[in-house]
């Protein structure tokens, strides 16, 4: 399975407020708002600035995550990401 | 004088806004919403001598004007990430296009739809794209379904699902059963970068494609708006290139839109105080029946001559297509009402 | 347009134009206590208007218009042209305002401090608030607004816009039950709402209608049901009021920190209640208990 790979949003362009439960990120370049839970605060969180896929996100995320031997932790953060960039929040690379 | 005329005067500078009394405003501030345009004089009159209440009204207008604009934009963007990939080349038209090239008509705008053009070739594949990204389509009676994909210069219109923003793609300008028929292929491959990124109609087809949507192709609603689009245009372009209206009454030439793009600038010049080359400067007496359109707006922001809408009505459906189909398509849509 | 009147509610400054007088008469009762400043420009257009010239006077039905339409609406009877006006009102305040955000919530005040309560028609916010308004003298709860209630993006202050509010059905027996008969504007009956009666707001209200308030608690009521108090998070009560707000997208990132603001220093609960007493209970003893 090829690994996509996804840019995230430049710096300056998210404001995440932490609001309990959820997370609320307004996109400032297309002023829409949000609503997320865990993982994806974390899955933009472990984003840099270059590409990354699948693979990449679950090594970095290994260390807050207990994924412990979990085979479909990757294909979860694929289904995520894609999720993201149907949001606008990332993009594909 | 009426407030249409007023709300005109205003924008054309031809009026003070210190000279208008509180009741005035009333009558301007709902011929500007009639026509969507109040935040388009909101920035005209940005550092004007008004009273407090409608300062206050013209500062949320701008300020709302940005946040659209914005929202806007990103449904070109989220295009972009659509197509881009798959290599299908589009070209912004209209709001947007003025938008992206931080043009002065673009201040206070309310941009609708995302109108793009692209390459007859590539239409079917952008469908397809826009259909896997989240669009879908938004008319559901067959009939009207025909007749876009058959006659209408654009795929029926689509509806992004969770955005809930609509696009419209083009192949060309005016409708395939228009008597008029631009040169598309022109259209696209003479296309210009914007500083954005985006790509925009040259100057020169930028304006033949305003008079073009305001003239040969609708029933002239939102006349008064299209025609400050022009206006603005022109005159920003004639003043960065010496030699503008030349090229401008070149290339309405090649896409056989001479007479409406002139018309356009006569009724700038008539409304907005445009000025024209020798030329250009002529009198019609066929526009008087466009400007009585235009300016047909009470102070109540209604439409004051039905009659005239209608006609317009019609003289719309009648360059759109040859008169056998005329009828028929009148007739099933008068059915249905 | 024939018939017209100029009415200030909050910071909105309308003008009315009716094609019949009777609208506007019943306007100029129920509103003859709030300012009138005649050189103040309007900021939102209604129109009462007859579909064709000949519906003015056969069967006559209002249709609602103004800076904005809702097409295909069916009209009313002229009878219930008041309620018309007041439909008419709300819509360009909903789909026009920007100078604050919006909620679909009512709103008392009182020490400067604003308990808001959110909900659809039918959660009983409209008559808990007419309720509250009334309670005890004049210095009691001040009445902000049944219907809206405005959010200052700036420093998060809760406006008012106090416009006669909307009464229905029972709540109307129980609210006159209260006041001065005069106070109250004519029986719509049988509208599409059920029995309509407006309540004129107390002087007092009116003349504070400019004065902020701080929000120091949101209630999200639920009227029928077993008593019970529900604490809310920031999160769902941030769904919730977006949902409530027609404005919140229209202002962008202004919406986004007001909103986010407001949850954040604003404690927030679902109430149920089966009869304004209880309702009312509730409500003051959570303002005891929680508000600073």
């Amino acid at each position: 399975m090829t690994d996509r790979t996804y840019r995230a949003a430049p710096p300056g362009a998210l404001r995440i407020e932490p609001l309990g439960e959820l997370t609320a990120i307004f996109d400032r370049r297309s002023m829409q708002t949000h609503l997320v839970v865990s993982p994806m605060p974390e899955i933009l969180e472990a984003m840099g600035v270059d590409p990354c896929g699948a693979a990449l996100l679950a090594s970095r995320l290994a260390a807050s995550f207990d994924f412990d031997g979990d085979d479909d932790v990757q294909p979860i953060l694929a289904e995520r990401l894609d999720e993201l960039a149907a949001m606008g929040l990332v993009e594909r690379a | 004088m009426s407030a249409v005329r007023t709300f005109v005067d205003l924008l054309a500078a031809r009026r003070a806004p210190a000279t208008l009394l509180a009741r005035d405003w009333d009558g301007v501030i709902g011929v500007a919403r009639s026509e969507a345009m109040l935040a388009t004089l909101a920035y005209r009159l940005v550092d004007a001598d008004v009273p407090r209440a409608v300062a206050a009204l013209f500062a949320d207008q701008r300020a709302a004007a940005k946040v659209a604009q914005a929202q806007a934009l990103w449904e070109a963007e989220m295009a972009r990430r659509a197509l881009a990939p798959a290599g299908i080349e589009f070209v912004l038209l209209k709001g947007a296009a003025y938008a992206a090239a931080d043009m002065a008509c673009a201040a206070g705008r309310q941009i609708g739809d995302l109108d793009i053009l692209v390459l007859a070739s590539d239409i079917r594949r952008a469908e397809n794209l826009l259909l896997k990204a989240g669009w879908e389509w938004v008319k559901s009676d067959p009939y009207d379904d025909a007749y876009y994909r058959e006659h209408m210069h654009e795929l029926p219109p689509m509806i992004h699902k969770v955005r809930d923003r609509m696009i419209d793609v083009h192949h060309t300008i005016l409708p395939r059963t228009h008597r008029i028929t631009p040169d598309a292929l022109a259209l696209m491959s003479d296309a210009v970068k914007s500083g954005s990124g985006y790509a925009v109609l040259n100057p020169a087809d930028m304006a033949c494609h305003c008079a073009a949507h305001m003239l040969a192709d609708g029933d002239l609603q939102g006349g008064l708006r299209n025609l400050w689009d022009f206006h603005m245009m022109t005159r920003e372009f004639a003043l960065a290139d010496a030699g503008y209206w030349g090229k401008l009454d070149a290339r309405a030439d090649l896409h056989g839109l001479r007479a409406p793009v002139h018309r356009a600038a006569r009724l700038a010049r008539d409304l907005y105080g445009a000025e024209l080359p020798g030329e250009w400067d002529r009198q019609d007496p066929a526009d008087a029946w466009f400007r009585r359109r235009l300016l047909a707006r009470d102070d109540w922001g209604r439409v004051t001559d039905p009659l005239l809408e209608q006609a317009f009505y019609i003289r719309s459906h009648w360059l759109r297509m040859p008169p056998a189909m005329l009828a028929r398509h009148l007739w099933t849509k008068w059915r249905k009402r | 347009m024939r018939h017209s009147t100029r009415i200030a509610v909050g910071p909105v400054q309308f003008r009315i134009g009716s094609d019949w007088a009777e609208p506007i008469a019943a306007l100029d009762r129920l509103y003859a206590g709030y300012p009138c400043d005649d050189a103040r420009p309007a900021d939102a257009t209604v129109r009462l208007f007859a579909a064709r010239p000949w519906r003015r006077r056969l069967r006559p039905s209002v249709h609602i218009g103004g800076d904005f339409i809702v097409p295909d609406a069916l009209p009313l009877p002229l009878s219930m042209g008041l309620l018309a006006a007041e439909m008419g009102m709300n819509l360009q305040v909903a789909l026009g305002w920007r100078r604050h955000m919006l909620l679909h919530a009512s709103a008392v005040a009182k020490d400067g401090r604003a308990l808001i309560m959110s909900g659809e028609s039918g959660s009983g916010k409209s008559t808990l608030a007419a309720l509250l308004g009334e309670k005890g003298g004049e210095g009691d709860w001040r009445l902000m607004g049944d219907e809206f209630t405005l959010i200052d993006p700036a420093a998060g202050d809760a406006f008012a816009f106090p416009r006669a509010v909307s009464l229905k059905n029972d709540a109307i027996a129980e609210v006159a039950a209260h006041v001065d008969p005069v106070r109250l504007g004519p029986l719509l009956a049988a509208t599409p709402k059920g029995d309509i009666r407006h309540l004129i707001p107390r002087a007092s209200a009116i003349a504070a209608m400019h004065e902020p308030a701080r929000p120091a608690l949101l209630l999200f009521p639920r009227f029928g049901g077993e008593t019970a108090i529900e604490p809310m998070g920031e999160g769902e009560a941030f769904v919730r009021l977006t949902e409530a707000s027609t404005n919140y997208v229209a202002l962008g990132e202004a919406g986004f920190a007001a909103l986010t603001r407001l949850v954040r220093e604003t404690p927030a609960f679902g109430i149920s209640y089966p009869d304004s007493a209880t309702g009312i209970a509730l409500v003051e003893q959570l303002w005891a208990e929680t508000a600073r």
